[in-house]
Protein backbone atom coordinates (compact mmCIF):
# COMPACT_ATOMS: atom_id res chain seq x y z
CA UNK A 1 0.00 0.00 0.00
CA UNK A 2 1.48 3.06 -1.07
CA UNK A 3 2.09 5.74 1.71
CA UNK A 4 -0.47 9.18 1.43
CA UNK A 5 0.75 11.74 -0.40
CA UNK A 6 1.15 15.08 1.73
CA UNK A 7 -1.75 17.24 1.78
CA UNK A 8 -1.43 21.02 0.80
CA UNK A 9 -2.31 23.66 3.09
CA UNK A 10 -5.25 24.60 1.87
CA UNK A 11 -6.79 21.01 2.28
CA UNK A 12 -5.61 20.93 5.77
CA UNK A 13 -7.12 24.49 6.59
CA UNK A 14 -10.15 23.54 5.32
CA UNK A 15 -10.45 20.38 7.37
CA UNK A 16 -9.62 21.36 10.86
CA UNK A 17 -10.98 23.13 13.22
CA UNK A 18 -10.92 27.32 13.51
CA UNK A 19 -11.57 29.61 15.87
CA UNK A 20 -13.06 33.12 15.05
CA UNK A 21 -9.94 35.57 13.66
CA UNK A 22 -10.96 38.03 16.18
CA UNK A 23 -11.30 36.17 18.92
CA UNK A 24 -7.25 34.72 17.93
CA UNK A 25 -5.85 38.38 17.33
CA UNK A 26 -7.50 39.86 20.15
CA UNK A 27 -6.34 37.28 22.45
CA UNK A 28 -3.38 37.25 21.35
CA UNK A 29 -2.94 41.13 21.72
CA UNK A 30 -4.27 40.67 25.54
CA UNK A 31 -1.80 38.48 26.37
CA UNK A 32 0.82 41.09 24.97
CA UNK A 33 -0.66 43.57 26.65
CA UNK A 34 -0.52 42.13 30.10
CA UNK A 35 2.93 40.44 29.69
CA UNK A 36 4.00 44.61 29.09
CA UNK A 37 2.61 45.46 32.69
CA UNK A 38 3.74 41.97 34.41
CA UNK A 39 7.35 42.37 33.06
CA UNK A 40 7.57 45.99 32.27
CA UNK A 41 10.94 45.65 30.41
CA UNK A 42 10.46 45.41 26.80
CA UNK A 43 13.50 42.93 26.03
CA UNK A 44 11.80 40.61 28.73
CA UNK A 45 8.66 40.71 26.82
CA UNK A 46 10.43 39.82 23.95
CA UNK A 47 11.93 37.03 25.52
CA UNK A 48 8.80 35.48 27.13
CA UNK A 49 6.78 35.88 23.87
CA UNK A 50 10.01 33.59 22.48
CA UNK A 51 9.94 31.03 25.17
CA UNK A 52 6.25 30.72 25.23
CA UNK A 53 6.69 30.38 20.85
CA UNK A 54 9.12 27.48 21.83
CA UNK A 55 7.01 25.57 24.36
CA UNK A 56 4.12 26.02 21.87
CA UNK A 57 6.48 25.20 18.80
CA UNK A 58 7.23 21.49 20.22
CA UNK A 59 3.75 20.33 20.73
CA UNK A 60 2.91 22.05 16.95
CA UNK A 61 5.45 19.88 15.07
CA UNK A 62 2.96 16.52 16.22
CA UNK A 63 0.02 18.19 15.34
CA UNK A 64 1.42 19.45 11.74
CA UNK A 65 3.55 16.04 11.23
CA UNK A 66 0.47 14.17 11.68
CA UNK A 67 -2.39 16.44 9.82
CA UNK A 68 0.15 17.36 6.92
CA UNK A 69 1.51 14.11 5.89
CA UNK A 70 4.94 15.45 4.80
CA UNK A 71 7.71 12.88 5.12
CA UNK A 72 10.99 14.03 6.34
CA UNK A 73 12.42 17.16 4.50
CA UNK A 74 15.60 16.19 2.07
CA UNK A 75 16.96 19.42 2.82
CA UNK A 76 16.89 22.93 4.67
CA UNK A 77 15.37 24.71 1.31
CA UNK A 78 12.60 21.93 1.71
CA UNK A 79 11.89 22.60 5.43
CA UNK A 80 11.75 26.29 4.54
CA UNK A 81 8.77 25.80 1.53
CA UNK A 82 6.97 23.19 3.50
CA UNK A 83 6.61 25.94 6.70
CA UNK A 84 6.23 28.81 4.32
CA UNK A 85 3.30 27.19 2.30
CA UNK A 86 1.82 24.48 4.44
CA UNK A 87 2.76 25.31 8.11
CA UNK A 88 1.58 28.99 7.98
CA UNK A 89 -1.58 28.33 5.59
CA UNK A 90 -2.28 25.79 7.84
CA UNK A 91 -2.57 27.29 11.10
CA UNK A 92 -2.51 30.68 10.47
CA UNK A 93 -4.28 30.65 7.20
CA UNK A 94 -1.92 33.16 5.19
CA UNK A 95 0.45 32.02 2.67
CA UNK A 96 3.85 32.91 3.04
CA UNK A 97 7.05 33.00 0.88
CA UNK A 98 10.55 32.58 0.78
CA UNK A 99 13.27 34.43 -0.45
CA UNK A 100 16.65 35.61 -0.01
CA UNK A 101 18.74 32.25 0.14
CA UNK A 102 22.34 32.82 1.15
CA UNK A 103 25.19 31.12 -0.76
CA UNK A 104 25.13 27.29 1.83
CA UNK A 105 21.86 27.42 1.61
CA UNK A 106 21.31 27.43 5.34
CA UNK A 107 19.58 31.36 5.75
CA UNK A 108 16.71 32.62 4.06
CA UNK A 109 14.12 34.93 4.45
CA UNK A 110 10.39 34.38 5.19
CA UNK A 111 8.20 36.67 4.07
CA UNK A 112 4.45 37.14 5.11
CA UNK A 113 2.28 39.37 3.26
CA UNK A 114 -1.20 39.28 5.75
CA UNK A 115 -0.54 38.38 9.33
CA UNK A 116 -3.18 37.64 11.68
CA UNK A 117 -1.86 38.39 15.02
CA UNK A 118 -1.32 42.34 14.22
CA UNK A 119 -4.93 43.13 12.82
CA UNK A 120 -5.93 46.75 14.54
CA UNK A 121 -2.48 46.61 16.44
CA UNK A 122 -0.46 50.19 16.49
CA UNK A 123 2.83 50.38 18.66
CA UNK A 124 2.94 53.16 21.22
CA UNK A 125 5.75 55.07 21.61
CA UNK A 126 7.11 53.82 24.70
CA UNK A 127 7.03 50.18 23.05
CA UNK A 128 9.27 50.52 20.17
CA UNK A 129 11.84 47.85 21.20
CA UNK A 130 8.80 44.96 21.21
CA UNK A 131 8.48 42.35 18.57
CA UNK A 132 4.85 42.08 18.61
CA UNK A 133 4.94 38.69 16.51
CA UNK A 134 7.65 36.98 18.56
CA UNK A 135 5.52 34.49 19.43
CA UNK A 136 6.14 32.95 15.68
CA UNK A 137 9.86 32.93 16.28
CA UNK A 138 9.62 31.04 19.16
CA UNK A 139 7.18 28.39 17.62
CA UNK A 140 9.29 28.36 14.51
CA UNK A 141 12.40 27.27 16.56
CA UNK A 142 10.62 25.20 18.96
CA UNK A 143 9.02 23.20 15.70
CA UNK A 144 12.49 23.02 13.98
CA UNK A 145 14.33 21.94 17.35
CA UNK A 146 11.88 18.82 17.44
CA UNK A 147 13.10 17.44 13.99
CA UNK A 148 16.67 17.67 15.01
CA UNK A 149 17.68 20.97 13.51
CA UNK A 150 18.99 23.87 15.78
CA UNK A 151 18.10 26.94 14.47
CA UNK A 152 18.11 30.77 15.05
CA UNK A 153 15.10 32.67 14.17
CA UNK A 154 14.87 37.06 13.88
CA UNK A 155 12.78 39.76 12.40
CA UNK A 156 14.14 41.90 9.65
CA UNK A 157 11.03 43.33 8.82
CA UNK A 158 8.31 44.34 10.88
CA UNK A 159 4.93 46.39 9.29
CA UNK A 160 4.11 47.61 12.73
CA UNK A 161 7.57 49.60 12.54
CA UNK A 162 6.78 51.14 9.81
CA UNK A 163 8.35 48.32 7.40
CA UNK A 164 6.33 47.56 4.09
CA UNK A 165 5.76 43.70 5.20
CA UNK A 166 6.97 40.95 7.80
CA UNK A 167 9.73 39.27 7.22
CA UNK A 168 11.71 36.65 9.32
CA UNK A 169 15.11 35.53 9.21
CA UNK A 170 15.66 31.91 9.43
CA UNK A 171 19.20 30.63 9.73
CA UNK A 172 20.00 26.73 10.61
CA UNK A 173 22.73 26.63 13.26
CA UNK A 174 23.19 22.67 13.08
CA UNK A 175 21.26 19.53 11.89
CA UNK A 176 21.66 17.40 15.27
CA UNK A 177 21.20 13.35 14.93
CA UNK A 178 19.56 11.29 17.31
CA UNK A 179 21.85 9.48 19.64
CA UNK A 180 21.47 6.18 21.25
CA UNK A 181 20.60 7.33 24.87
CA UNK A 182 21.85 4.65 26.96
CA UNK A 183 25.06 3.65 27.52
CA UNK A 184 26.58 0.21 26.22
CA UNK A 185 27.71 -1.03 29.33
CA UNK A 186 24.17 -1.11 31.17
CA UNK B 1 -26.41 -29.39 46.67
CA UNK B 2 -24.56 -26.65 45.46
CA UNK B 3 -23.21 -25.35 42.19
CA UNK B 4 -20.24 -23.32 41.69
CA UNK B 5 -21.15 -22.18 37.95
CA UNK B 6 -18.76 -23.45 35.31
CA UNK B 7 -15.41 -23.95 37.60
CA UNK B 8 -15.35 -27.55 36.94
CA UNK B 9 -15.33 -28.26 33.23
CA UNK B 10 -13.44 -24.82 31.92
CA UNK B 11 -12.41 -22.67 34.67
CA UNK B 12 -12.77 -18.96 33.40
CA UNK B 13 -9.78 -16.85 32.41
CA UNK B 14 -8.48 -14.35 34.48
CA UNK B 15 -10.24 -11.17 34.23
CA UNK B 16 -7.41 -8.55 32.32
CA UNK B 17 -6.98 -5.15 33.52
CA UNK B 18 -8.11 -3.60 30.27
CA UNK B 19 -11.27 -5.64 28.65
CA UNK B 20 -9.86 -8.31 26.17
CA UNK B 21 -8.09 -6.91 22.83
CA UNK B 22 -6.90 -8.62 20.09
CA UNK B 23 -3.74 -7.02 19.96
CA UNK B 24 -1.04 -8.12 22.37
CA UNK B 25 0.85 -4.66 23.78
CA UNK B 26 1.94 -1.20 22.69
CA UNK B 27 4.73 1.22 23.39
CA UNK B 28 5.14 4.88 22.65
CA UNK B 29 8.70 5.83 23.01
CA UNK B 30 10.03 9.41 22.23
CA UNK B 31 13.34 10.60 20.40
CA UNK B 32 15.33 10.02 23.70
CA UNK B 33 14.28 6.77 24.59
CA UNK B 34 11.84 7.41 27.30
CA UNK B 35 8.96 5.31 27.18
CA UNK B 36 6.27 7.42 27.01
CA UNK B 37 3.93 4.74 27.04
CA UNK B 38 3.34 1.08 27.44
CA UNK B 39 -0.49 -0.90 27.13
CA UNK B 40 -0.32 -4.22 27.92
CA UNK B 41 -3.90 -6.25 26.62
CA UNK B 42 -3.02 -9.88 26.00
CA UNK B 43 0.72 -10.50 27.56
CA UNK B 44 0.86 -14.14 29.45
CA UNK B 45 4.23 -14.15 29.43
CA UNK B 46 6.43 -11.35 31.20
CA UNK B 47 10.26 -12.26 31.12
CA UNK B 48 11.88 -8.85 31.91
CA UNK B 49 10.91 -6.25 34.45
CA UNK B 50 9.84 -3.10 32.81
CA UNK B 51 12.98 -0.92 32.87
CA UNK B 52 14.66 -3.76 30.87
CA UNK B 53 11.43 -4.46 28.62
CA UNK B 54 11.74 -1.03 27.61
CA UNK B 55 15.34 -0.49 27.02
CA UNK B 56 15.28 -3.59 24.88
CA UNK B 57 12.79 -2.27 22.61
CA UNK B 58 14.09 0.51 21.68
CA UNK B 59 17.68 -1.15 21.32
CA UNK B 60 16.09 -3.51 19.34
CA UNK B 61 14.12 -0.89 16.81
CA UNK B 62 17.20 1.53 16.99
CA UNK B 63 19.86 -1.37 15.76
CA UNK B 64 16.77 -2.44 13.19
CA UNK B 65 16.65 1.21 11.65
CA UNK B 66 20.32 1.23 11.21
CA UNK B 67 20.51 -2.24 10.29
CA UNK B 68 17.63 -2.19 7.74
CA UNK B 69 19.01 1.11 6.10
CA UNK B 70 22.63 0.11 5.39
CA UNK B 71 21.39 -3.18 3.60
CA UNK B 72 19.06 -1.04 1.57
CA UNK B 73 20.29 -2.14 -1.98
CA UNK B 74 18.22 0.94 -3.87
CA UNK B 75 20.06 3.31 -1.61
CA UNK B 76 23.23 5.66 -3.17
CA UNK B 77 24.35 6.92 0.11
CA UNK B 78 25.81 4.54 2.18
CA UNK B 79 27.03 6.00 5.89
CA UNK B 80 29.13 3.79 8.20
CA UNK B 81 27.57 1.35 9.92
CA UNK B 82 26.02 3.12 13.34
CA UNK B 83 26.13 6.50 12.31
CA UNK B 84 22.56 7.43 13.72
CA UNK B 85 20.06 8.48 10.95
CA UNK B 86 17.75 11.65 11.27
CA UNK B 87 14.40 9.95 12.15
CA UNK B 88 12.46 9.56 8.90
CA UNK B 89 15.06 9.58 6.30
CA UNK B 90 16.58 6.75 4.08
CA UNK B 91 14.51 3.53 4.42
CA UNK B 92 12.44 2.87 7.57
CA UNK B 93 11.29 -0.19 8.85
CA UNK B 94 7.48 -0.91 9.10
CA UNK B 95 7.01 -4.52 10.78
CA UNK B 96 8.18 -7.65 11.22
CA UNK B 97 6.73 -11.17 12.05
CA UNK B 98 7.52 -14.18 13.79
CA UNK B 99 5.06 -17.06 13.95
CA UNK B 100 3.59 -16.15 17.22
CA UNK B 101 3.35 -12.42 16.70
CA UNK B 102 3.82 -9.21 14.48
CA UNK B 103 5.27 -5.97 15.26
CA UNK B 104 4.70 -2.91 13.20
CA UNK B 105 6.32 0.05 13.42
CA UNK B 106 5.86 3.83 13.17
CA UNK B 107 8.37 6.74 13.58
CA UNK B 108 7.84 9.93 12.96
CA UNK B 109 10.39 12.72 11.53
CA UNK B 110 9.71 14.40 15.25
CA UNK B 111 11.11 11.45 16.67
CA UNK B 112 7.81 9.72 18.19
CA UNK B 113 8.01 6.06 17.74
CA UNK B 114 4.75 3.96 18.29
CA UNK B 115 5.09 -0.40 17.89
CA UNK B 116 2.02 -2.32 17.90
CA UNK B 117 2.78 -5.82 18.63
CA UNK B 118 -0.25 -8.07 17.69
CA UNK B 119 -1.44 -11.79 16.31
CA UNK B 120 0.87 -12.75 13.13
CA UNK B 121 -2.40 -12.53 10.76
CA UNK B 122 -2.60 -8.69 11.47
CA UNK B 123 -2.66 -7.03 7.95
CA UNK B 124 -0.77 -3.93 7.17
CA UNK B 125 -0.48 -1.22 10.25
CA UNK B 126 0.67 1.74 8.63
CA UNK B 127 -2.59 3.59 8.64
CA UNK B 128 -3.94 2.30 11.58
CA UNK B 129 -0.58 3.80 13.06
CA UNK B 130 -0.93 6.79 11.71
CA UNK B 131 -4.15 7.26 13.04
CA UNK B 132 -2.57 6.13 16.44
CA UNK B 133 -0.35 9.32 16.02
CA UNK B 134 -3.15 11.28 15.36
CA UNK B 135 -4.82 10.15 18.46
CA UNK B 136 -1.60 11.35 20.33
CA UNK B 137 -1.68 14.94 19.14
CA UNK B 138 -5.04 15.27 19.62
CA UNK B 139 -5.09 14.04 23.20
CA UNK B 140 -1.69 14.06 24.90
CA UNK B 141 0.33 16.89 22.65
CA UNK B 142 -2.32 19.09 22.98
CA UNK B 143 -2.99 18.60 26.70
CA UNK B 144 -2.09 21.70 28.52
CA UNK B 145 -1.69 18.93 31.37
CA UNK B 146 0.62 17.05 29.84
CA UNK B 147 4.68 17.90 30.03
CA UNK B 148 6.48 16.74 26.99
CA UNK B 149 9.26 13.96 27.22
CA UNK B 150 7.17 12.49 30.38
CA UNK B 151 5.12 9.18 30.37
CA UNK B 152 1.51 9.54 29.60
CA UNK B 153 -1.25 9.55 32.04
CA UNK B 154 -4.08 10.30 30.26
CA UNK B 155 -7.39 8.39 30.89
CA UNK B 156 -9.07 10.01 27.93
CA UNK B 157 -5.98 8.55 25.74
CA UNK B 158 -6.07 5.31 27.30
CA UNK B 159 -9.92 4.94 26.26
CA UNK B 160 -9.75 6.25 23.09
CA UNK B 161 -6.87 3.95 22.71
CA UNK B 162 -8.16 0.58 23.70
CA UNK B 163 -11.36 1.39 21.70
CA UNK B 164 -9.60 1.97 18.75
CA UNK B 165 -6.66 -0.89 19.09
CA UNK B 166 -10.46 -3.16 19.38
CA UNK B 167 -11.62 -2.38 15.88
CA UNK B 168 -8.49 -3.14 14.45
CA UNK B 169 -9.17 -6.55 12.60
Amino acid sequence: MAPAAPRSGDAIFASVERVNAELFTLTYGAIVRQLLTDLEEVEEVNKQLDQMGYNIGIRLIDEFLAKSNVSRCVDFKETAEVIAKVGFKMFLGVTASVTNWDADGTCCSIVLEDNPLVDFVELPDTCQGLYYCNILSGVIRGSLEMVSMKTEVTWIRDMLRGDDAYELQVKLLKQVPEEYPYKDDE
Amino acid sequence: MQFFGGSEISPSPPVPTTTGNNAHMMYVFNRNGVCLLYREWNRPLHTLNPQQDHKLMFGLLFSLKSLTAKMDPTSADKGNLGVPQLPGQGCSFHSFRTNTYKLSFMETPSGIKIILVTHPRTGDLREPLKYIYNLYVEYVAKNPLYTPGTSIRCELFNTALDQYVRSIA
